[in-house]
């Protein structure tokens, strides 16, 4: 392609975007609408699995120890523990220690005045090598002669998971759905578009034009109308998304939650969006125009 | 040079449009190519330009072997033939001059040729003062012109005009045959496909006839014959 040519194709790609101005505007809007929805799922889908990892990171397992055991019969259960498989570390706490922790924790409240030492049971605080085996690892410990009990954070994380996978689903089937009706629309509007020139095609290929020199306008379209949505969605989501932290940062129940700072998926977010909205633009010019070629 | 060897050409539906066709017209000649409606003498303009490809024999155009020519080489063969329609084909937002530009501009020339090609052509067809009209504008003979010019601008070896005074009075009809005379002195091959036999007889060039896909007569044969 010659650079003399160029100016001339990029200036009739732009004249093919203001000369159906409702077709090219309805186009964007529907890519703005459906980057936003998939972008919206998609920062969701990041916080949740932010958030499970968090969880994952900081699950430990109490182990209490049967109140009946001597101190150092309690205490020689954490070689038992040590030798499972997937545990890293156990640190014991003895049942004098368990009181004043909880005794503190609760700022030395005077309901707990009359609780003894001996209500509570010896524990130890397991750290695990692998999260995702916490339940078995949970087993193998109940199993342990002289535990009475345990308490695992397992059932939170997989809570969180399976909403997780929801998540995931569902964003992967909201993409695939809005990224057709994209593309649908922007091949129509470029359709459309050459539908109105289809003189100009028939003359362009009657005088030797290459398949190349007629096509390109129309991708030029095409790629514009999805850049542009591209953009004005990546700006929406970041307002809207700085809006909505600032919200939630403001109530204090929500402060549980903890969520990504939007500089965190910016790259990410805004490479996707460009390329979305590239391969719309593209793609969906490229299909009309083909059959438009066949003259 | 145009060279047609035995050339079918059957459609889908099963029609045979030509029966097996030979014809040859050299580099710089004039023709008329006449015949009923329906006979294949647009089928024959199709062949030549590439819009079809013949069932079996062999056409040459211009070095171009257009029975087993590359879909990509088709623009390149269309640049060496410049073919002219009965109804103008022109585009009636562009100018006149525009619209003999936009032929060169989207074949890549630079903006420099098309500056010095473009007032040279439309003062071939005598334009050269409606540059700036709009083909709406202008008489069905001035339109005409323009179309010339446009098939002219990127100076192809062969002019095709198809039924180019269908539309047109006897006397604008007598002008655009003058003017395909004219150019045809200037060294472009020319074949004109027309219903019109007055204006035939009146120009005396070779006349090739054809009829239910077959060539009926070829006046340059004759006339071999004659000689003969």
């Amino acid at each position: 392609m010659k650079l003399n040519n160029l100016g001339y194709l990029l200036k009739e790609g732009f004249r093919g975007i203001f000369l159906h101005g409702f077709m090219s505007f309805a186009a964007v809007c529907v890519t703005v609408a459906c980057l936003v929805i998939v972008g919206s799922f998609s920062i969701l889908a990041y916080n949740l699995d932010v958030m499970v990892q968090e969880l994952n990171q900081t699950s430990e397992i109490l182990v209490y120890v049967d109140s009946s055991l001597s101190d150092a019969e309690a205490r020689s259960i954490g070689t038992r523990i040590n030798l499972l498989d997937n545990v890293q570390q156990s640190t014991f706490i003895s049942r004098e220690e368990a009181l004043e922790d909880f005794v503190s924790d609760h700022d030395g409240d005077d309901a707990f005045d009359g609780v003894q030492a001996q209500d509570l049971r010896h524990r130890y605080v397991v750290t695990l090598e692998d999260n995702t085996k916490m339940k078995e690892t949970d087993e193998q410990l109940k199993d342990l002669p002289g535990v009475v009990k345990t308490n695992a954070a397992y059932a939170l994380a997989e809570g969180f998971s399976t909403i997780q996978n929801v998540l995931h689903m569902v964003s992967l089937a909201l993409i695939a759905v809005l990224l057709v009706v994209s593309l649908l629309i922007i091949s129509n509007t470029v359709k459309l578009a050459m539908y109105d020139r289809k003189d100009e095609i028939g003359i362009m290929k009657m005088v030797g034009a290459t398949n190349s020199f007629i096509r390109l306008p129309f991708v030029v379209e095409g790629f514009t109308l999805g850049m542009t949505g591209a953009l004005l969605a990546f700006g929406l989501e970041w307002v809207a998304y700085d809006a909505m932290l600032e919200k939630i940062s403001a109530v204090d129940a929500l402060q549980l939650f903890h969520f990504v700072d939007f500089q965190e998926v910016l790259l990410p977010m805004v490479t996707v969006f460009a390329a979305a909205g590239m391969f719309v633009g593209i793609v969906g010019s490229w299909t009309s125009i083909r059959k438009f070629m066949n003259v | 040079m145009i060279q047609f060897t035995d050339v079918v050409k059957s459609y889908e539906q099963g029609n045979k449009a030509l029966n097996g066709v030979s014809m040859q017209i050299e580099d710089g000649e004039f023709c008329f190519l006449v015949g009923p409606s329906g006979s294949g003498k647009s089928t024959i303009i199709k062949l030549i330009t590439g819009e079809l490809r013949p069932t079996s024999g062999t056409v040459h155009v211009n070095g171009y072997s257009l029975e087993r020519i590359r879909r990509r080489e088709i623009p390149y063969l269309r640049r060496t033939v410049g073919v002219v329609f009965q109804d103008f084909r022109l585009i009636d937002k562009m100018t006149v001059y525009e619209n003999v530009a936009f032929a060169m501009r989207v074949v890549g020339a630079r903006e420099k040729e098309i500056k010095e090609r473009v007032p040279y052509v439309l003062e071939l067809v005598g334009l050269e003062n409606k540059q700036n009209r709009h083909p709406n504008e202008m008489s069905g003979g001035e339109q005409q012109r323009l179309a010339i010019a446009r098939a002219l601008v990127n100076n192809p070896s062969t002019i095709i005009a198809d039924e180019p005074t269908g539309n047109l009075d006897p006397e604008r009809s007598y002008e655009i045959m003058a003017l395909l005379q004219e150019i045809n002195n200037l060294g472009t091959t020319v074949l004109v496909v027309t219903h019109a036999q007055n204006l035939v007889e009146i120009f005396g060039k070779r006349v090739i006839s054809i009829d239910d896909g077959l060539i009926a007569s070829d006046s340059m044969e004759e006339n071999d014959d004659e000689a003969e």
